[in-house]
């Protein structure tokens, strides 16, 4: 125990400090030449004008028309059941994507996984708007359009989720049921489902809690709901007309984020 | 019983974890597996039920070699070896009752399993397992909510569930306390002593495997380096198996652990 100890201590070395430096150096300067491309194709007298705007349009708003809010009521049992009929189709497609996905449970990593992972992707890289769009284009508006389009971007977030969910299993249950001679079936339902079964219904419940949010404006495109009776007001500048459904969305949104809430409480 | 001849386990990264390890068990007979870790203790009772695929060997159940069969075949077999694991691996989110009935499931159709529709005998059995392991007024309560000591009695039962002919047991002490220990490896011997079961038992702790087994077998690196009664494991062996150390004070240590009884009327007179 005679060595010299070292007397200082770094958390980093010179040469990283010094990657460091010159990498927050490049984000402000990246900052400062967008700012400046930004400003040069603003129209300023536009951007000095937006408080007059926005006071225009809230006074217009106000009162808000209470008197439109029964023709609402049917549009808004269409978005609900949009949102809920979508989720429900999209869970069950997402079940046998997430099992052909996950590691531990796919029958094939080299055909049948990639195929799943895929499956996921595409569907969770395009957003419900635009599935709308196509669906409409393809199947014509109205809420078949609608319940599709939020089934088919629910497959891919269920199916991530819980996929992860059945990776991350613990392996020594499976084992013990698979030591028992059990047969695959019944690894899969006495191993696994309820080691995910909390995950499942927690994921379930929030995407139904985004999908009530997203069909709410699905009608923009023709796809039926509260969209449609909002796209109608706009078309006709009847502001005091889309104040009442924006307060529709909100307060079916804070119903149904409480309602997830409690379930997700309540499993976990 | 249970025979093995010449087996061998490589895994694919290359580490030999068997090398042609033979050993003959009798019915009803205790077997004490001790070794360092890594000596491939846990490998050698997983390529038996072959949870892990052994290399090379033969693995003789009775009459049938367990390492040439198909998959259906192998699951039929399974039926015939109870597993008792280190950290009791019950599925933590079902019933006492449930997971002792796991048990049956290489017997019942999938229909039966997924309804919970088990037949009236196996229902039965789990209660009177579920009586002799102490456990019979917890059979609702959720695997989880149980300690580490009663879950390990529901592995046992869930072990026993299968009318197995073979018994292998991992490491069934290491998440415990040493009383419980004791409590979990006297309830294994007198039961494998009831049903003349033969078992393997994968062990840490030399004096527990010493005082409840009668026949350790102690392997390192893959090879088996001790094989007789416990009596014959001297200083010399146990540096075999482990290598050098002072063995003597670790022994010692071990021999009065009886925790000691309090006297509850006497405490309550000093309170008084």
């Amino acid at each position: 125990m005679t060595q010299t100890l070292p007397r200082e201590w770094a958390h980093r070395a010179p040469a990283q400090r010094a990657i460091l430096w010159l990498g927050w150096f490049a984000l402000v300067a990246l900052f400062v030449w967008c700012w400046q491309i930004m400003s040069k194709d603003t129209i300023w007298a536009f951007v000095w004008d937006a408080p007059d705007q926005a006071l225009d349009i809230g006074s217009r708003m106000m009162p808000p028309k209470w008197a439109y809010l029964p023709q609402l009521m049917k549009p808004l049992w269409d978005t609900l059941n949009i949102a809920t009929l979508g989720t429900v189709g999209g869970v069950l497609i997402a079940i046998p994507v997430a099992f052909l996905a996950a590691r531990n449970t796919t029958p094939s990593t080299t055909f049948l996984r990639p195929v799943a992972l895929f499956i996921i992707v595409t569907s969770r890289s395009i957003n419900s708007l635009i599935w709308a769009l196509l669906l409409v284009a393809i199947i014509g508006p109205g809420l078949l359009a609608g319940i599709i389009a939020i089934a088919l971007r629910s497959i891919g977030f269920v199916g991530k989720l819980l996929y992860e969910a059945i990776e991350e299993t613990d392996p020594r249950q499976i084992e013990a049921i698979t030591a028992t001679g059990a047969g695959p079936a019944q690894v899969l339902t006495y191993g696994i489902v309820p080691q995910i079964l909390p995950a499942f219904w927690s994921i379930s419940v929030f995407r139904w809690d985004i999908n009530i949010r997203e069909s709410a404006i699905l009608g923009l495109v023709g796809a039926g709901g509260l969209g449609l009776k909002m796209n109608a007001s706009l078309a006709i500048l009847a502001w005091d007309q889309v104040f009442v459904i924006l307060l529709l969305i909100l307060a079916t949104v804070v119903l149904s984020e409480w309602i997830s809430a409690q379930v997700r409480k309540a499993i976990i | 019983m249970l025979k093995l001849k010449n087996l061998s386990k490589t895994y694919k990264t290359g580490d030999t974890a068997l090398s042609d390890v033979t050993l003959e068990i009798d019915k009803g007979q205790l077997v004490g597996l001790i070794g360092p870790s890594g000596a491939g203790k846990s490998t050698l009772i997983r390529c038996i039920n072959r949870l892990v695929e052994p290399t090379s060997g033969e693995v003789w159940l009775g009459d049938v070699d367990l390492a040439q069969l198909g998959r259906a075949d192998l699951r039929h077999q399974r039926r015939r070896i109870g597993m008792i694991f280190q950290e009791y691996a019950l599925v933590e989110r079902l019933t006492v009752m449930e997971n002792v009935l796991s048990g049956r499931l290489g017997y019942v159709p999938f229909w039966r399993s997924w309804l919970r529709r088990f037949e009236a005998e196996d229902i039965r059995r789990a209660y009177e397992l579920l009586d002799r392991v102490g456990l019979l007024q917890h059979a609702n309560k959720r695997a989880d909510a149980l300690s580490g000591g009663q879950r390990q009695r529901v592995g046992i039962a869930r072990a026993l569930m299968q009318t197995p002919d073979l018994l292998l047991v991992d490491e069934p002490t290491a998440s415990l306390d040493p009383k419980t220990s004791r409590q979990i490896m006297r309830l294994l011997t007198e039961i494998c002593a009831e049903r003349g079961l033969p078992a393997i038992v994968n062990i840490h702790d030399v004096p527990l495997a010493q005082s409840f087994m009668e026949r350790i077998v102690g392997l390192r690196a893959g090879t088996v380096v001790f094989d007789g009664p416990p009596t014959d494991l001297s200083e010399a062996a146990l540096t075999e198996i482990y290598g050098a150390e002072d063995w003597n004070t670790m022994r010692r240590e071990d021999d009065d652990d009886a925790s000691v009884p309090l006297d509850i009327q006497d405490a309550a007179e000093v309170m008084a």
